[in-house]
């Protein structure tokens, strides 16, 4: 019981941490508290990452097969942490500028942090969906932070109502899946899959997918995020957009691999359907928008495609991609969303595109620095964006799946074109006189560039990323 | 001097690193400092390249001064050069120092201006170097970022809508390209365009949605590169975004796009299809040279009719590219040397008539044929310069346009009459509109009030065409300073391709009985 308990230990502290955190500030004034939790926040998560990287070592299970702790979890833990350790400090100065910082922030965020975490070390049904409801619970609450806008609210009323729904069909499979292989245990199930996977079990796999697809926000199970990134508060819309696209997609992957990584042939081609019909609704349905925040909500679900198709290849080297690919667009929409939230008038936030004529001339630094993301996001070499693609294109095309890889490009195509519409907004435009001003808040800033810097000069060295997926992947598929 | 490819290579972008970091403000002053930086950088560059040129053993048929290194994601960084390559390397360090000189009026932005450029050659430098497929893609797409920007910043009226048709219409071609050089990978097991270049590729022909792949999986990699390339190049029918591209850009950067860029495509095919995919090649040749024909005749008849000089020229561009094409897919010796000269000189010859179009642009602001007339009367050494490269756009024998034209045509022959015979009556169109333009801008009385204080050319201008005359007059009687250094590389080239073909056709044989 104690080793259990020591594989676990990471995510006991954050909990503890999170509880504390809340004791503390009820039993104070309140709100005073929350800018230094917000800050403690940020860097327990940064140490927990560390502590993890840098010590994790070997597969250990735990509490029987329940929790899993493999350098495949470890890899996906790590940026998560650190992409909300990131978020979270972008966070302060919004929302201590528009009296959103309030402590239950901080603290909600680390509780989705801890389901995070428990969702890609999951290693059975039931804490999986014990993961996924603690993280989903919590992002609901966070989305209608701002209890006053009626946009903000209505983001955080649609997010929980089909977020049940979707974890009403997850809940359905999972019963499903237990009732035809006899187990909630993914190594059990695995092998009853592996002997042939039965009419029922199929069901159940269909309806768990479709649990899935909703939370990475994968067509046709989207519906949900163009309006919850666009009424959330900034800060949360970017948190929504990065870690827990992660744990999402690494859950994914890990019951793909875990649970039913001898049927490959039976959700393959689901998971082809849904990467190429993201991507593409990603790409078309972003050129029309006018507000960057719904525009970035249709780039992830495009991005998403990206992953999806690492995925549908069910190879090592599919996960890898997968893994990759999520490292990299993390640290993309950090810098993106940096640079959205610093987009202000008057002190007010602007989120129309329109508003971003001629950025080139007024702020000429963080134009270039966004020029350097967007083309990342479409994936235009030498940016590092490219090299995530050609990593999804390469397990595609050796998964056999010839027709994604060249709708996927041909996707990426349609796509660049709105990517290059803001940067045609900062730099072509005509000059405007009343444009963007403030926004100098130097935590974003250094955001916003070292991301840049890291899309430009990641192709130089990746600082390892590539070789720790690739061992990542293969602890999950062998 | 191990590493001088990737030294010349990164010169300019580390230059435009230190403009981006350091350079300041927008007065006149930072300004100047960025056009001296700049030309500094490119001629230290040229310089450098010289050393390339001096160090490669011509009668050497491999890689010279090959560097090799680990890379992210288990790919490689690999440069070198050889025949077929070191000399557009010397193209590029050439004319950019002309292109930082032709663009010492800009004032908006200048320092960007220079950066985007500097990126540039540094970008088109590591396409002809680039000994990885994946290296290679990386400098073949991300030329499009400092275009994208150089057009559609300090471009004319209508730039947006260019910038965004060049890169969209390219990237569209070039995605396919990354498709099947994944699959290059998946099949060879390696990127390493040295080991590609021995590597079979499939070339038995299978069936796919019903229809009969002849030539296999060589066929389909050749159709993916094709898509690229041909847009880059431009071919006809898919080359509608040169003019509209040309036309906006600024004189800089039509020089690029015209004297460089384009010849990354034809490089492309040379390396890639035609070197990689022989059996490929064999099948879809007719079909090229067919293009080819068509593209020569047609945008031959299309330039007849312009009135906007630039679009003309780009037109013009696209014709003898055709001949390009048309050479390299002859599969011969000649057709290889010629295209290969045939590219080096429009370089020279394309680019400085764009410099022509740009001196008179510049004082006049208006690029309309009918705008013009009788400069000769003000303008005698623009007249006399404008002459000899109208003529060596047309091909006269002496200068360097004769060679190529001549031995893409000479080769076609041996293949195809008929497409050479096509070819052929697309030199007479070219006579005819050359000499119309030159005759509507330059000659006759000066009649137009504007133009009465026309002012000829600055010892500037003079200085930029000093280099490129003395590079068409002597190519053009000279020839051999080329070929010496391409031919032994064509010719191993060659034998490579027969060979390959010879083996295929074999196995075929073979399959049958």
């Amino acid at each position: 019981m104690s080793a259990d308990l020591t594989i676990i230990l990471p995510e006991i502290l954050l909990a503890v941490f999170a509880m504390l955190g809340l004791i503390g500030a009820v039993y104070t004034s309140k709100d005073d508290l929350a800018s230094p939790l917000l800050w403690a926040t940020s860097a327990v998560f940064l140490a927990v990452a560390a502590w993890i990287g840098f010590t994790g070592e070997g597969t250990n299970v735990a509490f029987g097969g329940m929790f899993i702790d493999d350098g495949f979890s470890r890899f996906a833990k790590v940026t998560i942490l650190v992409s909300a350790a990131a978020v979270l400090l972008m966070s302060e100065g919004y929302m201590s500028q528009r009296g959103l910082l309030r402590f239950e922030y901080p603290m909600l965020v680390a509780l989705a942090a801890v389901g995070m975490m428990t969702m890609v070390s999951a290693g059975d049904l039931m804490a999986l969906f014990m993961g996924l409801e603690l993280q989903s619970l919590a992002l609901y609450v966070v989305a209608s932070l701002r209890r006053d806008s009626v946009k903000s609210t209505e983001a955080g009323l649609k997010y929980f109502v089909l977020g049940a729904l979707s974890s009403g069909l997850l809940l359905y499979g999972a019963s499903l899946v237990y009732g035809y292989a006899g187990t909630t245990l993914f190594s059990g199930i695995v092998q009853v899959a592996e002997e042939g996977v039965s009419l029922g079990l199929l069901f159940g796999l269909v309806f768990l997918m479709a649990g899935f697809a909703f939370k990475v926000s994968a067509v046709p199970f989207h519906m949900w995020t163009p309006d919850v990134y666009e009424g959330s508060p900034t800060p949360v819309t970017a948190f929504f957009a990065t870690a827990p696209k992660v744990a999402a997609m690494a859950l994914f992957a890990r019951v793909m691999h875990d649970a039913f990584g001898g049927a490959v042939a039976d959700w393959q081609q689901v998971m082809a359907l849904l990467s190429v019909l993201s991507m593409f609704l990603g790409a078309f349905a972003a050129i029309g928008q006018t507000n960057i925040k719904r525009l970035m909500a249709f780039s992830s679900i495009a991005h998403m495609g990206y992953a999806l198709m690492g995925l549908a290849s069910g190879t090592a080297l599919g996960v890898e991609a997968m893994l990759v690919y999520m490292a990299i667009y993390v640290t993309m929409n950090i810098g993106t969303f940096a640079f959205i939230l610093m987009m202000e008038k008057d002190g007010q936030p602007v989120v129309e595109i329109s508003s971003l004529k001629m950025y080139a001339k007024r702020e000429p630094g963080k134009a270039w620095a966004m020029l350097f993301l967007m083309f990342s996001l479409a994936g235009v070499p030498p940016m590092l964006g490219f090299f995530g693609k050609f990593y999804v294109l390469r397990a595609a095309y050796e998964g056999g799946l010839v027709w994604l890889a060249i709708a996927g490009v041909i996707a990426s195509v349609i796509g660049a074109y709105y990517y290059l519409r803001i940067v045609y907004y900062m730099f072509f435009g005509e000059t405007q006189d009343e444009g963007l001003n403030g926004g100098k808040s130097p935590i974003l800033w250094a955001m916003l560039m070292g991301s840049a810097a890291v899309m430009l000069f990641g192709i130089i060295n990746m600082f390892g990323v590539d070789t720790a997926a690739a061992a990542a992947a293969l602890t999950l598929v062998n | 001097m191990d590493n001088i490819l990737s030294i010349t290579t990164f010169m300019p972008a580390l230059a435009a690193l230190i403009l981006a970091v350091f350079l300041r403000g927008e007065d006149e002053a930072a300004q100047r400092n960025a056009k001296w930086v700049a030309m500094a950088t490119t001629v230290i560059t040229f310089i450098a390249s010289l050393f390339i040129l001096f160090d490669f053993d011509r009668n050497d048929t491999g890689f010279q001064m090959v560097e090799q290194g680990e890379w992210i994601m288990g790919l490689t960084y690999k440069m070198g050069v050889d025949g077929i390559s070191v000399l557009f390397v010397m193209l590029t360090t050439f004319m950019m120092p002309l292109v930082i000189a032709a663009s010492w009026s800009v004032t908006d932005r200048v320092k960007e201006y220079m950066i985007a450029f500097l990126l540039l050659e540094t970008l088109m430098l590591g396409v002809f170097m680039a000994l990885d497929l994946v290296l290679f893609y990386l400098f073949f797409e991300a030329g499009l970022i400092p275009m994208f920007l150089i057009i559609g910043i300090w471009g004319g009226a209508n730039r947006i809508y260019a910038s965004f048709k060049f890169f969209l219409y390219t990237f569209l071609g070039s995605v396919l390209m990354l498709v099947a050089m994944v699959a290059m990978y998946a099949d060879a097991g390696t990127t390493d365009i040295e080991a590609l270049l021995n590597h079979q590729f499939g070339s038995e022909t299978f069936s796919l949605l019903g229809m009969q792949i002849v030539g296999g999986m060589q066929t389909i990699l050749f159709l993916a590169f094709f898509a690229s390339f041909a847009v880059k190049m431009p071919m006809w029918p898919v080359h509608t975004w040169l003019p509209d591209a040309h036309v906006q850009a600024p004189t800089a950067g039509s020089v690029v796009l015209a004297a460089i860029l384009l010849k990354l495509g034809g490089y492309g095919f040379i390396r890639f299809s035609f070197s990689m995919f022989p059996v490929g090649s064999e099948v879809m040749a007719p079909l090229v040279l067919w293009m080819s024909a068509i593209a020569i005749v047609y945008t031959s008849l299309v330039a007849l009719v312009q009135d906007d000089m630039k679009k003309l020229i780009a037109y013009s561009s696209v014709a003898h590219m055709g001949f390009v094409t048309m050479g390299i897919f002859s599969g011969n010796q000649q057709g290889l040397d010629g295209a290969i000269f045939q590219m080096l000189s429009h370089g020279f010859i394309s680019g400085a008539l764009f410099l022509c179009v740009g001196v008179i642009y510049d004082r006049m602001h208006t690029r309309e044929i009918d705008a013009y007339g009788g400069l000769v009367n003000r303008m005698p050494a623009y007249a006399l310069i404008f002459m000899l490269f109208t003529m060596a756009n047309v091909g006269l024998p002496g200068t360097s346009g004769f060679v190529g034209e001549f031995l893409t045509l000479m080769a076609v022959f041996q293949v195809n009459t008929w497409v050479a015979a096509v070819a052929t009556t697309g030199v007479i169109f070219s006579a005819a509109y050359a000499l119309w333009l030159y005759r509507r801008v330059v000659m006759g009385d000066l009649i137009k009030e504007s133009l009465k204080s026309i002012t000829d050319m600055t010892r500037r201008e003079k200085a930029i065409f000093a280099p490129l005359v003395v590079m068409t007059l002597l190519l053009g009687v000279y020839p051999a300073l080329i070929l010496d250094i391409i031919g032994p590389s064509v010719a191993a080239l060659v034998t490579q391709y027969d060979t390959a073909l010879a083996a295929a056709e074999a196995a075929t044989m073979v399959a049958e009985n």
